[in-house]
C-alpha cells in the first residue's frame, strides 16, 4: 500500500480518477441537492435519471449523432422533459405528502429499472471517447487520460454556471428564497409552482447528461443507477441538502474517497465511502454547508 | 436561602436571536411561589419565544433560568417538565385522534415511571383513567372524557389544554393565552378555571384580554421588541406612562 | 361471532394448514410469516414512531450473516450463534438508530438508506468474510428442543409458534404505557417533551427495538433459507417490507401482516408468470400511494364501516 502511495504516476492517475468521479458527482449530486432543499422531495429517481441517460446515449450515438457532446445535450433535454412530465403529472398530486412522494420516486426507480433492461438487455453497453480527446496527453512524463481531464473541466463550467444562475439571476434569487423559507417565497408571490418544475428539470436534465458524460468512464448498465443514488444521498447529506457549494466539495471529497479507497483496500472501499457522512451527521447534522436539518 | 424567598422562577439577563434579529433581548424577572404573573405586550414582543425558552422548546443564547433555586437552564424540556414545569400552548397542541382522557392520560404517564413500561396494557390500567377523570371534572369536562378532541368545541380544547397541565400538578404552570378564540362564556368559563388553580401553583400568563387578565393576575410585566420596558404591580404597571405609549403609540 | 371466536378459528385454521396444505404451500406459507414478523417490526417505526426507514434490511440481513458466519466460521451451534448474532443486531441498530436518529422525516430516511448500504457493501464486497456474491451456504436448521425441522411442515410450525409469540410481544408493547408515550411523539412530539417524556430516547429505544424484531425475523430467514445473498441487504429487500407495512396499513397491527402476505404472494406467484418483479414491484408501491394511502386494513375496514351503516 505505501509502495503504491510513493509511486507518483498511481498518484496522478488516481487523483485524475477522482476527479473525474467528482465531477461526475457534482452532474448528479447537485439536482439532488436543489430538489430537495427547494421541493423537499429526496427523488430517489434521481439515479434512474442518470442510467436512463446513459442509455439514451448509447442508442443516440449507435443512431447516427455525430458525437458525445451533441448525445449529452439531447439526453439532457429528453431527462429533462421525463422529469418535468414526472413532477407535474404524479409529484404535483401529492404536494405535501413527502412521503407518499418518496415512495413514489422509489416506486418509479424500480419501473425505470426494469424498463432499461427490457430495452437495453443486461449486458454493459460502452460508449466510445469522443474522438478528439481520445489521446492521451503527455506533460511532464506523465501520461493523462485526456477524457477524464475534460470531465473536470465540463464539471466546473456547470458549477460556475449553476453558480451564477443562483446566485446572479432573479430566478436563482427566487429559488434561493424558496430554500430559506417557502411559506415567504410564496407569500410575496414567487411563483413556487412554475419555480417546482424549472428546478426539477434542471435536476433532472443534469443526471441524465452526466450519465452520458460519465457513459465512457463507467458505461451503461443494469444497476447503474443503485450504485449511483447513494453516491448522491452520501455527497447530500455530507455537503449539506440545498447547497451548491456543499455539494461541490462533497462530491470531489466522496470521488477521491471512494477512488483511493477502491485502489488501496477494496474490500471495504464502499464501507470506508459511508465514514465521512457518518462522521458529518454525528457532529453537524444540518451537513458541511447545510443551514437545515436534513 | 429559605425556601420562603427564593424565587419560583428567576430570568437573568435571558437573550435569543434567530437570524441576527433579537426575539428576546437581556430579559431578567423574578416570579414569587404563588404569584400570578401576566406577561403583556404587542404581537411580536417575544412572550410566546420567552416561555419556549422557560420550557426548554428554544435554547437560549445566554443568560440563566432558575426554577426554585435550581439552574434549569442547560435542561431538555422533559427534564424541565419532571421539575415542575407545565405549560399550555396558544396554538391548541393536543392529540386529536384520541380521547379527552387519553389525552390526559398521557399528562399522567409522562411523570410517571409507568412511561417506560413496555408490557402491561395502558387501557386496563384504572389508576390512570380514574385520575384522568377526576382532572377532567375539576375543569368541567367529565362528561365529555370518551369523546375525541376532534369532536369536541374550541373552547372545550382551551380547557382540556388547561386540564394536561393541571394533571401534572406543578409547580409552575405558563399559560399562552388561555382565552384566545374564545367566546364571551367560553371566557368566563376558562376564567373561572384559572382562578380555581390553588395558589401552590406559580402562574404566568400571557393574554391580550386586559379586563379577565389583569384580574387574574397579582403583577404585570410588560414587554416590547424583546425587552422589559415595566414592571411591577398591577396598579403600577397599568399607570406607568411607558405603557401607555407601547400601546397608544404616543 | 365474537372477536376472540373469530381469533380462535384463525389460529386453529393457522395450525391445520399442513393437514391440508402441500410442501410448496407450506414453505410459501412460512415465508409469508418470516416476511410477517419482519414487517411488523418495521411498523413500529414506521407506523407508531412516525419514522420511514428505508433501510430495514440491515436487521434482518445483520441477523442472517452474523448467525451464518459464526456456524460456518466458528463452528457454533446454534443454541449459541442465534443468541450472539442477536445480541450484535440488536448493537448495529443502537449505533444505527444513534446516527440516523440525528434527523427526522426525510433527513431519517435518507441515512437510513445510507446506512443500510454499508452493510450491503461489506456484504458484496468484503468478499473474504461474506464470500461476496456466492453469499453464505452450507447451512443447517436448528433442532428446537431436540425436534428436528426439516421438513416443510415441521419448519411452518416452528415458524407460525415465534411469529405468533413475536407478534403478541409486537401487541403488547404497542398497547402499554410505552407504546401510547411513542404513538404521542409521532403526534405531537414537542407537547410530548413538554409532558416529560423524553422523546429522542422513545425514538431510539424504539428502533432498537424493532431491530430486534427484524434480527428474529432473519434467524428464521437463514434457518428457512439455509443461505443468505447481499441482497438480503440490499434497497430492494428494505424496499419490499416497506411496501408490505404501507399497502397494509401502517400503525395497524394486520396491517403489515396483510401487506407482507400480499408481498410474497406477487413476488412468488404473479412475478412467475410476468418474470417482471421489479416493474411489479414499481407499480404497487404507485398505487398503493395514489389511490390507497392508508393501506389496505384501514381501507377495508372504513368500507365495511360504510356498508353497515
Amino acid at each position: 500500500m505505501l509502495a503504491q502511495l510513493s509511486n507518483s504516476n498511481f498518484l496522478v492517475i488516481q487523483t485524475l480518477n477522482s476527479l473525474s468521479l467528482g465531477g461526475l458527482l457534482f452532474l448528479l449530486a447537485a439536482g439532488f441537492s436543489l430538489i430537495f432543499g427547494l421541493m423537499r422531495i429526496a427523488n430517489l429517481t434521481h439515479g434512474s435519471l442518470f442510467m436512463l441517460g446513459a442509455y439514451i446515449g448509447v442508442s443516440l450515438l449507435e443512431a447516427g449523432v455525430p458525437n458525445l457532446w451533441l448525445a449529452a445535450l439531447a439526453g439532457g433535454v429528453a431527462t429533462a422533459v421525463l422529469g418535468g412530465l414526472f413532477e407535474r403529472l404524479v409529484l404535483r398530486s401529492l404536494a405535501g405528502n413527502s412521503q407518499g412522494q418518496v415512495l413514489v420516486t422509489l416506486g418509479v426507480s424500480f419501473i425505470v429499472a426494469d424498463l432499461c433492461l427490457m430495452l437495453w438487455g443486461g449486458d454493459p453497453l460502452p460508449i466510445q471517447t469522443p474522438e478528439s480527446v481520445r489521446s492521451p496527453l503527455r506533460v511532464a512524463g506523465f501520461t493523462f487520460p485526456a477524457y477524464r481531464l475534460v470531465v473536470v473541466a465540463l464539471a466546473i463550467v456547470v458549477a460556475i454556471g449553476l453558480y451564477v444562475l443562483i446566485e446572479r439571476t432573479r430566478l436563482g434569487a427566487m429559488i434561493r428564497a424558496g430554500v430559506d423559507d417557502m411559506p415567504m417565497a410564496r407569500a410575496v408571490g414567487i411563483p413556487v409552482s412554475r419555480l417546482f418544475t424549472i428546478v426539477f428539470c434542471l435536476g433532472a436534465g443534469l443526471a441524465g447528461a452526466g450519465g452520458i458524460i460519465g457513459g465512457p468512464i463507467l458505461s451503461a448498465y443494469p444497476g447503474l443507477d443503485a450504485d449511483m443514488l447513494p453516491l448522491a444521498l452520501i455527497v447530500v447529506i455530507l455537503g449539506g441538502v440545498g447547497s451548491l457549494a456543499g455539494a461541490f466539495i462533497g462530491s470531489f471529497l466522496i470521488g477521491f474517497v471512494y477512488t483511493f479507497g477502491s485502489a488501496l483496500v477494496p474490500d471495504l472501499a464502499y464501507v470506508i465511502l459511508f465514514l465521512p457522512m457518518i462522521l458529518v451527521i454525528a457532529f453537524r447534522p444540518t451537513g458541511l454547508f447545510g443551514r437545515m436539518g436534513a | 436561602m429559605t425556601s420562603s424567598t427564593t424565587p419560583a422562577l428567576a430570568i437573568e439577563h435571558l437573550r435569543r436571536s434567530f437570524g441576527g434579529l433579537p426575539a428576546t433581548d437581556d430579559i431578567s424577572i423574578s416570579v414569587a411561589a404563588g404569584e400570578r404573573r401576566l406577561i403583556i405586550g404587542p404581537n411580536g414582543a417575544g412572550k410566546t419565544t420567552l416561555f419556549n425558552q422557560i420550557t426548554g422548546d428554544i435554547r437560549s443564547d445566554s443568560g440563566m433560568i432558575s426554577l426554585f433555586g435550581e439552574d434549569v437552564t442547560r435542561l431538555r424540556p422533559d427534564q424541565r417538565a419532571h421539575r415542575g414545569i407545565a405549560r399550555t400552548y396558544q396554538i391548541i397542541t393536543l392529540f386529536g385522534r384520541d380521547t379527552l382522557e387519553h389525552n390526559i392520560v398521557l399528562a399522567l404517564l409522562g411523570l410517571s415511571r409507568a412511561r417506560w413500561s413496555m408490557v402491561r396494557g395502558l387501557a386496563p390500567r384504572s389508576d390512570f383513567r380514574d385520575r384522568a377523570r377526576d382532572v377532567l371534572a375539576q375543569v368541567g369536562l367529565r362528561e365529555l372524557a370518551e369523546r375525541t378532541v376532534a369532536e369536541v368545541s374550541y373552547g372545550d380544547r382551551r380547557r382540556l389544554e388547561i386540564a394536561m397541565a393541571l394533571a401534572q400538578a406543578p409547580r409552575l404552570l405558563l399559560l399562552d393565552e388561555p382565552l384566545a378564540g374564545l367566546s364571551r362564556e367560553e371566557r368566563a368559563t376558562v376564567q373561572q378555571v384559572i382562578a380555581s388553580i390553588p395558589r401552590a401553583v406559580t402562574l404566568v400568563m400571557i393574554e391580550h384580554d386586559m379586563d379577565i387578565a389583569l384580574e387574574l393576575a397579582d403583577s404585570v410585566t410588560l414587554l416590547h421588541y424583546g425587552r422589559v420596558i415595566v414592571q411591577g404591580s398591577r396598579a403600577e404597571v397599568v399607570a406607568d406612562p411607558r405603557t401607555q405609549e407601547v400601546y397608544l403609540g404616543h | 361471532m365474537s372477536r376472540t371466536a373469530w381469533l380462535a378459528g384463525g389460529l386453529l385454521a393457522l395450525f391445520a394448514l399442513p393437514l391440508v396444505a402441500g410442501e410448496f404451500y407450506l414453505n410459501l406459507a412460512s415465508q409469508m410469516l418470516i416476511a410477517a414478523l419482519f414487517a411488523s417490526s418495521l411498523n413500529l417505526l414506521v407506523g407508531y414512531a412516525g419514522l420511514t426507514s428505508l433501510g430495514h434490511a440491515s436487521f434482518l440481513g445483520a441477523a442472517a450473516y452474523l448467525s451464518a458466519w459464526l456456524s460456518l466460521h466458528l463452528g457454533l451451534a446454534h443454541w449459541a450463534s442465534a443468541p450472539i448474532a442477536l445480541a450484535g443486531t440488536v448493537l448495529t441498530a443502537a449505533v444505527f438508530g444513534w446516527i440516523a436518529l440525528r434527523a427526522t422525516g426525510l433527513g431519517f430516511l435518507m441515512l437510513t438508506l445510507a446506512l443500510s448500504q454499508v452493510l450491503w457493501g461489506l456484504a458484496y464486497r468484503w468478499v473474504g468474510v461474506t464470500d461476496g456474491d456466492n453469499g453464505l451456504r452450507g447451512l443447517t436448521r436448528p433442532e428446537p428442543l431436540g425436534v428436528a425441522i426439516e421438513s416443510a411442515d415441521r419448519f411452518y410450525w416452528f415458524a407460525l409458534l415465534v411469529c405468533l409469540l413475536a407478534i403478541g410481544l409486537i401487541a403488547l408493547f404497542v398497547r402499554s404505557p410505552f407504546g401510547a408515550a411513542l404513538r404521542g411523539t409521532r403526534d405531537q412530539p414537542r407537547r410530548m417533551g413538554a409532558l416529560g417524556f423524553d422523546v429522542w430516547l422513545i425514538r431510539w429505544l424504539t428502533f432498537v427495538i424493532a431491530g430486534f424484531w427484524a434480527g428474529v425475523a432473519g434467524l428464521l430467514f437463514i434457518w428457512y433459507h439455509k443461505y443468505v445473498h447481499p441482497s438480503a441487504l440490499s434497497l430492494q429487500a428494505s424496499a419490499e417490507v416497506l411496501l408490505a407495512v404501507i399497502a397494509g396499513g401502517s400503525g395497524t397491527l394486520a396491517g403489515p401482516v396483510v401487506g407482507a402476505v400480499m408481498v410474497v404472494f406477487l413476488k412468488n406467484f404473479v412475478s412467475a408468470y410476468v418474470e417482471r418483479w421489479n416493474m411489479l414491484l414499481g407499480f404497487v408501491f404507485l398505487a398503493i400511494v395514489l389511490f390507497l394511502p392508508e393501506g389496505l386494513v384501514p381501507g377495508m375496514r372504513r368500507l365495511i364501516r360504510r356498508v353497515k351503516s
